[in-house]
C-alpha cells in the first residue's frame, strides 16, 4: 500500500534574488497509512510550510512530494484544488461558517463531490457530529458552541469526506488542557479506525503521546525523527 | 513531466464534481444563507439596489413621458403626410411655411385633401386667480377632421362659432379650474391674449415638456386670437392621401414640386424629427440618462461595499473552503450569486415603489407616465447589470484568500 505522503529532496525558499530566504532545505518524510505525525520544531524551522505544500496549498519549487498517490510537482492549480477535496484540514482556529450550522458546516466539506447528494451529505455529517459526541448540537450555530465543541466540528468536518490524510495544525493551541486532549484523542481514535494518517503540526507537549512518530525540524531541515522519547528525550 | 502526465487523468476521476447547475444552486444557497445572517447589512443592501431602481425607474419614466408628450399632438393627427418648414425645429417653437403650399399640395393626384394646421403660444389668464400663463393654441379646420382628440368631434358646430376655443383637460392645474366651471355652467369666458374667447367644450391632449396647456380652436378663430399671424403663412400642413395610394410614392411626387422652403415628413419622420429635437438639441435627454447613470453608478457602489465588506469579514472562511477544494470559480459564483440576489430583492420593492411613485408624479405634473413591462424589464436587466458589475468587481477580494495562510 502506497504511503500518504512521500516527500523527497524538498527546498523551499520565499522571495528573490537578495531577498531570498530558504525555509525547507532537502526535506525527507514519509507517512504511512493510518500513521499519526507529530511535526514539531521552533517557530521559524519549515514546519507549517512543509504542511501548506502536502496540502496542494502552494506550488511544490523543488523535489518530489507525493500525496495519497499523486505528485505535486508540476501539479497546475486545478489539479491540487481537486486533491484538497481528498484531505481533510484542521485549523488552529477552527475557522467555522458562523452562519451555518453544525450539520451545515460539515456537508460543506461534501459539496464539492458531486457523488454525494443532499440527503446523504447531511446524513453522513449528522452521523460523524454524533461520532465527536455533538449529536445534541447539530442544528446550532458555532457562536452556540463552546470552543472545544467548534474544534470537534471542525474535526468532524475534516474527517467526513473519509480523506486519506489529515493535515492539522496546531488543533489544540485555541483550547484548554482538557479539551485539548478530548479533541486530539477523538482525531486519533476516529482517523484509526478509518485507517487515515495525520500530519500534525504542534508546539504542544501535552498531545505528544497521540504520534506514532516524533518529526523534529530545525532551520529547514528535519534534525529528528522517532518516536517521542528518542526525538525530544 | 512525467509525473505530471500520471497525475493528470488520476486527479480528474478522483473526486467527481458537481455538475454546473447543482454547483450555481449550492452556490446561490450559501450566498443566500450568508446574506440572510446579517439582517441589518442585507436591509441595507436591498436599499441600496431599491433606492437605484426607483431612481432609474424614475429618469427612464420622465425621459420616456417627454418624448411621449412631445409627440401627443403629431400622433393625434389623421394625415398621411405633412409640410412644414425645414427651419422648424419643434412643434411647440414652429418656423411658418407660404400657405399657398397648401394649395400646390393639392395639385398631386394622389392627395385627397391639404389642411393648414397652425400652432402658436399665447397667455391664458386663469379664471379664478386672474394669473396669467402660455398656453399653446392648435388651430385647425374643424370640418376637415385632421385631429383625433377625445371629445372634439362632438364640438366641430360650437368650434365655428367666433371666438370659441376647446380647452384641454390634461393642461396643467395653474390654468385654473376650466373643466369645473365647464362642467357646472357650461360655456363661460376666458381671456387669451387680449381677447375674450369662450370656452365651448373640452379635448383631451396632455401637457407636454414644450407646452403646460393646450386649447383647440377653429383656424379663424385662431386668427382672432394671434392678430400677428399674417394671413398668409402657416405652420404646418397635413395631408391625407386618396385611399390606396402609395405613401412613399406620394411624398416624392410632392418633393418633385415643393420649393426648398418645405420639407415633406411623413407622420413617423415627423414624429421622430420631433424627438431629435428633445434628445439632441436640448440637454434633457442627456440629463435623464446621466440621471439614470447616476442611480446606477450610486447602486453599484452600495452592492459593491456590501460585497467586498461581506467578503473581507468572511476572508477566512473562503480561506477554509479554498483549502477544502473549493475552487476560486465556485466562490466567485457565490459572490456573484449574492450580487444576483440583491439585484431581485432590490427590484421588487424598487418596482413598487415606482409604480407608486409614477402615480403620485403623473397626477402632479400630467405627464403620461406609465410603469410597463417593457420597462420593468429594461430596468431589470439595467439593475441586474449593475449588481454583476459590483459582484465581479468584488470577487477580486476573494484572491485575497490564501488557504496557505490559514497554517
Amino acid at each position: 500500500m502506497e504511503n500518504p505522503v512521500e516527500i523527497r529532496d524538498v527546498t523551499y525558499a520565499y522571495g528573490e534574488g537578495a531577498l531570498r530566504r530558504e525555509v525547507l532545505r532537502d526535506v525527507e518524510l514519509r507517512v504511512a497509512p493510518g500513521e499519526i505525525v507529530i511535526l514539531t520544531g521552533p517557530s521559524g524551522s519549515g514546519k507549517t510550510t512543509l504542511l501548506t505544500l502536502v496540502g496542494a496549498l502552494r506550488g511544490l519549487q523543488q523535489g518530489s512530494c507525493r500525496v495519497l498517490g499523486h505528485e505535486l510537482a508540476g501539479a497546475r492549480e486545478a489539479e491540487r484544488v481537486a486533491l484538497r477535496r481528498r484531505i481533510g484540514f484542521i485549523f488552529q482556529n477552527h475557522n467555522l461558517l458562523g452562519f451555518l450550522t453544525a450539520r451545515q458546516n460539515v456537508a460543506m466539506a461534501l459539496e464539492m463531490d458531486g457523488g454525494t447528494g443532499e440527503a446523504q451529505r447531511l446524513e453522513r455529517a449528522g452521523a460523524l457530529l454524533g461520532a465527536v459526541g455533538l449529536a445534541e448540537h447539530t442544528e446550532k450555530r458555532p457562536g452556540q458552541l463552546s470552543g472545544g465543541q467548534r474544534q470537534r466540528v471542525a474535526v468532524a468536518r475534516a474527517l467526513v469526506a473519509r480523506p486519506g490524510l489529515i493535515l492539522a495544525d496546531e488543533p489544540t493551541a485555541a483550547l484548554d488542557k482538557a479539551s485539548g486532549q478530548e479533541v486530539v484523542h477523538l482525531l486519533r481514535d476516529l482517523a484509526r479506525s478509518r485507517g487515515t494518517a495525520i500530519l500534525l503540526v504542534t508546539h504542544d507537549p501535552r498531545i505528544l503521546d497521540v504520534a506514532d512518530r516524533i518529526v523534529a525540524m530545525e532551520d529547514g531541515r528535519v534534525v529528528g525523527d522517532g518516536s517521542a522519547q528518542a526525538v525530544l528525550g | 513531466m512525467n509525473a505530471m502526465n500520471d497525475i493528470r487523468p488520476a486527479l480528474r476521476g478522483a473526486v467527481p464534481q458537481p455538475g454546473f447547475l447543482t454547483g450555481s444552486w449550492l452556490a446561490l444557497r450559501l450566498a443566500w444563507r450568508q446574506l440572510r445572517s446579517e439582517r441589518a447589512r442585507l436591509a441595507s443592501a436591498i436599499a441600496g439596489v431599491m433606492f437605484a431602481c426607483v431612481l432609474v425607474f424614475m429618469q427612464l419614466g420622465f425621459r420616456a413621458a417627454l418624448f411621449e408628450s412631445a409627440t401627443t399632438l403629431i400622433s393625434a393627427m389623421r394625415a398621411d403626410l405633412f409640410l412644414m418648414s425645414p427651419m422648424t425645429l419643434a412643434s411647440f417653437r414652429p418656423e411658418t411655411i407660404p400657405r399657398v403650399r397648401v394649395s400646390q399640395a393639392l395639385g398631386v393626384e394622389a392627395v385627397q385633401a391639404a389642411v393648414p394646421v397652425y400652432l402658436a403660444q399665447a397667455s391664458f389668464r386663469n379664471p379664478e386667480t386672474g394669473k396669467r400663463r402660455m398656453i399653446q393654441l392648435i388651430g385647425f379646420d374643424a370640418e376637415a377632421g385632421v385631429l383625433d382628440l377625445p371629445g372634439l368631434s362632438a364640438m366641430r358646430e360650437a368650434l365655428k362659432q367666433p371666438d370659441t376655443i376647446a380647452f384641454d383637460t390634461r393642461s396643467r392645474p395653474e390654468f385654473g379650474p376650466v373643466a369645473q366651471i365647464f362642467a357646472g355652467q357650461g360655456p363661460f369666458p376666458v381671456q387669451i391674449g387680449n381677447r375674450e374667447m369662450r370656452v365651448v367644450g373640452m379635448v383631451e391632449l396632455g401637457s407636454s415638456f414644450g407646452a403646460d396647456g393646450n386649447a383647440v380652436l377653429s383656424e379663424v378663430n385662431f386668427r382672432r386670437a394671434v392678430r400677428e399671424r399674417p394671413q398668409a403663412l402657416v405652420d404646418l400642413a397635413a395631408i391625407r392621401l386618396k385611399p390606396g395610394a402609395d405613401l412613399l410614392a406620394a411624398q416624392a411626387a410632392l418633393r418633385a414640386i415643393m420649393p426648398p422652403d418645405v420639407a415633406v415628413l411623413t407622420q413617423e419622420e415627423l414624429r421622430r424629427h420631433e424627438l431629435r429635437y428633445w434628445e439632441e438639441a436640448t440637454p434633457i435627454g442627456f440629463i435623464f440618462s446621466f440621471g439614470s447613470l447616476m442611480g446606477l453608478i450610486v447602486g453599484m457602489v452600495i452592492v459593491y461595499q456590501i460585497l467586498f465588506s461581506d467578503i473581507a469579514g468572511h476572508l477566512k472562511e473562503y480561506a477554509t473552503l479554498k483549502a477544502m477544494g473549493y475552487s476560486n470559480g465556485h466562490l466567485s459564483r457565490v459572490v456573484l450569486g449574492a450580487a444576483g440576489i440583491l439585484a431581485v430583492l432590490g427590484f421588487v420593492p424598487g418596482t413598487i415603489a415606482s409604480a407608486l411613485l409614477y402615480s403620485v408624479v403623473a397626477e402632479a405634473t400630467f405627464l403620461p407616465l406609465s410603469l410597463g413591462a417593457d420597462r420593468a424589464l429594461t430596468v431589470f436587466a439595467m439593475i441586474f447589470a449593475m449588481c454583476a458589475a459590483a459582484g465581479l468587481l468584488a470577487v477580486r477580494k476573494l484572491r485575497d484568500a490564501d488557504p496557505a495562510d490559514m497554517f
